[in-house]
């Protein structure tokens, strides 16, 4: 047991040391992309404790990832908060609406939730666009370089400097991947995982599968709240465009990839989509100019033949097969 | 305008949305009820419906009618071939499993939406409507064909509760519906219904939308809204029930239409929606269902 903890950590740091260097040996382009995909990951790894760990489908976590947009966004634009301050209140958005939607779709199960979340989801986007003057709905906030600068101890973080912007998604994911880890570990992680698998039977040992349900929904939505957090800081942009119902669809892509219950799977899932739906977007409107490919088509076609030929996801077979320790 | 007549125009323009929405959501609530699966390409089916008849109408020449009735016979047996082909396809193959088909439909949802754009554009275009008779009211004039839409909704609802009451077919799905294993024992072909009953959903959805096209316009989002309001009509009619499907049709229809016309649609969307997931957390039975057995 120990001995697959050592491993498994060491493969851990391992890919986060991987990961810093890339940071300095990528070319401008790649290194931004990858900073986007890093929190983007943060995005999926929170769904997956969700989904993957605990069993729970959630057609809704667009509306956890932009509350921690929001959050932090409206109140740098509006309230003039230091960035740290804004990241909290992203984070602690996050919490509080995981904590109101987890309490009310948690009394329902399986389709239900997944048709409740997504309504809850379209209710917050709905909401963005309503609140206009606020938001400014589609068109977004966009926020000045000088709102998200951050001084601390006599150093300057500026966030448009792309060294920066990449250290400090790097620092979220990281952070994020041992949490998940520790979760995942943890009493608590075990009991999630048994009620996937027998929601009665783990009920029937004694244990409250309510408040860990709950406490999983909201660790979850504080964890895609803060990938939403650190966007808006990051990237300074606030649009109702990430509460649409596809930023909900998109983390399960990512992670049905990658391969659920996998700490790591996220993070593969949503650098690999990415890039396809990158490279494969230019190649087809190259060789079939007339016909309006979009990224649609790819990521519908990926979500069938996923669910169909491929359910366990990248690192889901690579444990099958090889790695068992893999966490 | 008055009140009184303004809100007589929203209860006219609410009876319409109701009637086309009572026809997509029954599509939605046959394959729930029978199939036990959520179909969230369901608004695509739709989508593509409204656009082969404007495909169709376009082929055809001459008088606006000749189009809208060959689009009435070849959009839903065009729509009714996709809907059977992807269960053939993809959700047999997933064993109804229900999550992993939702994920699939979500995956079909796109790969429609993409088709269309590609072999319609991007485009909104509008459908003539096969006649051009005004009736004219004291207070105002109103579309002759809106009323046609809520006669031939009635019409074709009530067809489909007589397929489903009174035929061997009907017979049939009702059987699977209550109790599949014992359906099975008895020699029902259950797979072969299960894919007549797919198809049959979304015939249905593209006969609402082949209705509703020359109202509104053909184009390749327009499903979205219809899904959403679909699922709706669909709780609050309790999962699988037709006749609350039926009943929160026209609730949702008419107070969609009335609430839109004097507040923001954006409002009446949101608070429909909220309130509607509430009905889900407190009585996922439906407001008029009984409980799933």
């Amino acid at each position: 047991m120990s001995g697959a903890f050592v491993k498994s950590l060491a493969l851990h740091l391992g890919v986060i040391a991987l990961l810093a260097v890339l940071g300095f040996v990528l070319p401008a382009y790649h290194r931004d992309v990858v900073s986007r995909v890093l929190l983007l990951g943060v995005f999926a790894m929170g769904y997956n404790l969700l989904f993957g760990y605990t069993g729970l489908l959630s057609l809704g976590h667009a509306m956890f990832f932009s509350a921690g947009l929001y959050g932090a966004g409206l109140a740098v634009y509006h309230l003039g908060w230091t960035a740290p301050t804004a990241f909290a209140a992203g984070l602690a958005c996050g919490a509080l609406l995981a904590l109101c939607v987890g309490a009310l779709a948690l009394r329902t199960t399986g389709v239900a939730f997944m048709i409740v979340t997504m309504m809850f989801a379209q209710v917050f986007y709905l909401a963005t666009l309503y609140f206009g003057a606020w938001t400014r709905g589609d068109e977004g906030i966009v926020l000045q370089p000088a709102q998200r600068t951050i001084e601390f101890a006599g150093l300057h973080f500026n966030p448009t400097d792309p060294m920066t912007r990449y250290g400090a998604a790097l620092l979220l994911l990281s952070v994020v991947l041992l949490i998940t880890l520790a979760i995942v570990r943890s009493p608590h992680g075990c009991v999630l995982v048994a009620i996937r698998e027998n929601e009665e039977r783990t009920k029937m040992l004694g244990y409250n599968t309510f408040t860990n349900k709950l406490a999983s929904v909201v660790a979850s939505g504080v964890i895609s709240a803060a990938a939403g957090a650190a966007y808006a800081l990051l990237f300074g942009y606030v649009g109702s465009t990430f509460a649409s119902v596809q930023y909900s669809i998109l983390p399960l892509l990512w992670v049905l990839l990658g391969g659920a219950s996998t700490t790591l799977g996220p993070l593969i899932g949503t650098l690999l989509m990415y890039y396809l739906v990158d490279l494969s977007s230019s190649l087809l409107a190259r060789a079939f100019p007339d016909w309006n490919l979009s990224h649609i088509g790819v990521v519908g076609l990926a979500l069938i033949l996923l669910v169909l030929f491929f359910p366990k996801g990248i690192l889901g077979t690579i444990r099958e097969r090889w790695l068992k320790w893999l966490p | 305008m008055p009140f009184g007549p303004h809100l007589l125009l929203a209860t006219l323009e609410g009876l319409v949305s109701s009637a086309v929405l009572a026809l997509t959501a029954l599509g939605l609530s046959l394959v729930f009820g029978v199939m036990r699966v959520v179909n969230v390409a369901h608004g695509e089916f739709f989508m593509i419906g409204a656009i082969v008849a404007w495909w169709v109408a376009s082929l055809f020449g001459g008088h606006p009618a000749a189009g809208f009735v060959a689009a009435l016979v070849i959009s839903p047996l065009f729509v009714g071939a996709i809907a059977f082909a992807s269960e053939r396809l993809v959700l047999r193959r997933l064993n109804y499993n229900p999550e992993a088909t939702i994920v699939a439909t979500i995956g079909l949802l796109y790969l429609l939406q993409q088709a269309a754009l590609s072999f319609y554009g991007p485009e909104a275009r509008p459908v003539e409507a096969p006649f051009n008779y005004r009736i004219l009211l004291p207070w105002f004039g109103y579309s002759g064909y809106k009323l046609f839409v809520i006669l031939a909704a009635v019409v074709l609802l009530f067809l489909t509760w007589l397929v489903l009451t009174r035929t061997r077919i009907g017979l049939v799905m009702r059987a699977t519906q209550f109790d599949r294993e014992t359906a099975q024992a008895f020699g029902i072909p259950v797979e072969r219904v299960y894919a007549g009953v797919f198809a049959m959903g979304a015939m249905l959805a593209a006969v609402a939308a082949v209705l509703i096209v020359p109202i509104s316009q053909a184009h390749y989002l327009m499903g979205q809204d219809p899904l959403l309001l679909s699922f709706i009509v669909v709780i609050i009619g309790g999962l699988g029930s037709l006749r609350g499907t039926l009943v929160a049709a026209l609730l949702i229809g008419m107070s969609d239409g009335i609430v839109s016309m004097f507040f923001s649609p954006t409002l009446a969307k949101m608070l429909a929606t909220g309130a509607v997931a509430l009905v889900l957390v407190f009585r996922p039975q439906g407001l008029f269902g009984t409980a799933v057995r």
